[in-house]
């Protein structure tokens, strides 16, 4: 449990420095390292649990106490496939601002302030 | 019944499918990006009138009992939302076969749209947080490619900045969701309602800090106070058909989930009304002063946006008050804001849209002289007076009940604020006014543009005239949405008829103390 928290923090420390630096391709590493903190953070929030799958054993109506809730692991699942395409779909938009505007420094992209 | 509470998830997908499927031929997919919003439209309605005297409908997904499963659950202000959402779409829809060019069409503009349709429509009538989450990011999938369809450089720009901002609003949410179900055990909505109150002498701190993980992840969607500045740097830059369904639709979707949940969950938490209403305060401050600055048609239209954004969640706010007919007042002031502000910022978007067809630009110092267009002047004139708020619009009566409701709840402060606001909306509205439609041209106004075809010209101006036809209606005939509102707002300040029709299982309710789940049994 301990390590874990370590871990979040870490993980969420990081992403949140490489968010802060001005180029693009930083934010987006960034943003996959803090959803990859995200992920952790439910799952460790769900309990953590070690080798006790939910299953009813043969001639019981329930599982052995103290087994591992099933749904923070659907809730991640989910969320890693969303935030798969996600990553996906800014890494595509990442390349095509670099293109279009030619520099990937967050201070030059200002065309849409005034 | 069930068919009809899935409807407005499955038209709107099932439109899109139909219109990938037939890639190659553009009208037709267009048409079809009509029709489908038509049945949308249909859809809302008949979930309005099964809701309509305060019932809640609910639908299982796949008949797992609630809370194990996904549970559907609709109420008049569901209802409310997908109606306004089938209206926006079938008009945005309509206008996109004028303004959005063909090679935006090619690469997929109608699936998209009716896809962030989906989400929207999602988004309104789940009752499960975790559904909620998933619908926003369906919605917001949609929404970033819609932003940087075309790949112009401002396009990408606006794209990269909203992309990050609302992705890192999705973390904050998962967040949320995690410590929640970490700590009550349960993602349904109803069940939260009954488990959160209980949680608060033991896990306070925990609900606290989620209460201010949602607040501000759906802060940010809703672009509030101090988290609006990526609003204005993202709307203006795609076509006049994608921000005016942005503009219209998205925001609110924040709005939406923020009165959801701060009443139906977190009500208990002492202090967060009074903290919401300072907020929308702000919101309204800031959002109306940065658009005065603005001298770009749609910046200032989107700066709007955030002080309107402040009218609504003053409706939240002003459930500060201990007197049930402020808070019931106040609610349904905000609810109804929603529904006119709606109708009346896509139709300015819209406006926008043709000024910039009609005058090649959307920027006040080049545009000038459109008065020799006197239709579309007028219906400019219709939605930007309502807007801020001039009898007999739409916008009057809304704000009339926000403050009615504030001076009876004793909130001074943010009347006057309310007040302030609405004067200066009025100031800026005005500046459009004369800038765009009465100032002579000016000597480096860009080539007017070649008249439009009939056929541009029925599918630009039919649904703005439509819109403002809608603005007047309300305007003029304001009871009926009047009582819906308010009977919508009464079911959400008094939740027992939406968590009993949730109709949780009995393993889930039995560790619960509360005598809560058996009274008010339809």
């Amino acid at each position: 449990m301990l390590l874990m928290a370590i871990v979040l923090g870490g993980l969420f420390a990081g992403g949140l420095y490489l968010m802060l630096a001005r180029s693009i391709t930083r934010v987006l590493l960034g943003l996959v390292l803090i959803g990859h903190a995200t992920n952790l953070l439910i799952f460790t929030a769900g309990g953590l649990v070690r080798g006790r799958p939910p299953l009813v054993p043969a001639g019981q109506t329930e599982p052995a106490a103290g087994y591992a809730d099933p749904l923070p692991q659907a809730l991640i699942l989910t969320a890693i496939v969303i935030s798969f395409a996600l990553t996906a779909f800014t890494a595509v938009l990442v390349r095509g601002t670099y293109q279009a505007a030619g520099t990937e420094d967050s201070d030059d992209l200002r065309s849409t302030d005034t | 019944m069930k068919l009809l509470l899935v409807a407005p998830i499955l038209i709107p997908l099932l439109t899109a499918g139909v219109t990938v499927a037939f890639w190659r031929a553009a009208r037709f997919r267009a048409w079809c990006g009509v029709v489908g919003a038509a049945a949308l439209l249909a859809a809302g309605g008949l979930l309005l009138a099964a809701t309509a005297g305060g019932q809640v409908r609910t639908v299982q997904i796949g008949n797992w009992p609630a809370p194990f499963g996904i549970t559907l659950a609709v109420d008049l202000f569901s209802a409310l939302m997908v109606l306004i959402t089938g209206i926006i779409g079938l008009m945005v829809a309509v206008y996109s076969l004028a303004d959005v060019d063909i090679p935006r069409q090619r690469y997929g503009y109608f699936p998209l749209f009716h896809i962030l349709l989906a989400g929207v429509c999602g988004a309104f009538i789940t009752g499960d947080i975790f559904n909620l989450y998933v619908w926003f990011e369906v919605m917001l999938m949609a929404s970033f490619l819609l932003l940087a369809l075309g790949s112009e450089r401002a396009q990408l720009e606006g794209a990269f900045k909203y992309v990050t901002i609302n992705l890192i609003s999705s973390m904050v949410f998962l967040t949320g969701v995690g410590i929640l179900y970490g700590t009550a055990h349960t993602l349904n909505l109803a069940d939260l309602a009954l488990r959160v109150p209980e949680m608060m002498d033991r896990h306070g701190h925990l609900v606290r800090a989620c209460a201010m993980l949602f607040g501000v992840c759906f802060g940010l969607k809703a672009a509030v106070f101090p988290l609006f500045f990526w609003l204005p740097a993202s709307y203006a830059t795609p076509p006049a058909a994608v921000s005016a369904v942005f503009a219209g639709l998205l925001t609110k979707v924040g709005v939406y989930a923020l009165i959801r949940v701060f009443t139906l969950v977190f009500g208990s938490i002492p202090g967060i009304y009074a903290l919401i209403l300072v907020v929308a305060g702000l919101t309204m401050l800031v959002g109306v002063l940065g658009a005065v600055a603005q001298f770009e048609m749609r910046r200032i239209l989107s700066f709007h946006i955030i002080s309107q954004i402040g009218y609504m969640i003053m409706g939240l706010g002003l459930l500060v008050s201990s007197d049930p007919g402020v808070r019931t007042l106040g609610l349904t002031a905000g609810i109804f804001y929603i529904i006119h502000h709606i109708i009346v910022k896509t139709n300015l978007f819209l406006v926008s849209g043709t000024v910039r067809q009609l005058g090649g630009t959307y920027d006040l110092r080049s545009l000038g002289g459109l008065v020799r267009a006197p239709l579309l002047s007028a219906l400019f004139l219709i939605p930007a007076l309502s807007l801020a708020g001039i009898p007999p619009l739409s916008g009057f009566w809304a704000k009339l009940g926000l403050i009615e409701a504030g001076f009876l709840g004793g909130q001074n402060t943010i009347v006057i604020v309310a007040l302030l606001t609405s004067l200066l909306t009025l100031v800026s509205m005005m500046k459009i006014w004369n800038e765009v439609f009465w100032k002579p041209a000016p000597q480096d106004a860009p080539e007017p543009a070649e008249p439009m075809a009939p056929g541009q010209w029925a599918a630009r101006f039919i649904p703005i005239a439509l819109l403002a036809g809608l603005t007047v209606l309300i305007g003029l005939f304001p009871a009926p949405l009047l009582t819906l509102a308010g009977r919508a707002a009464d079911r959400l300040l008094n939740p027992a008829a939406y968590i009993s029709a949730v109709n949780l299982h009995e393993a889930a309710v039995a560790g619960l103390s509360t005598t809560q789940i058996s009274e008010d049994k339809p």
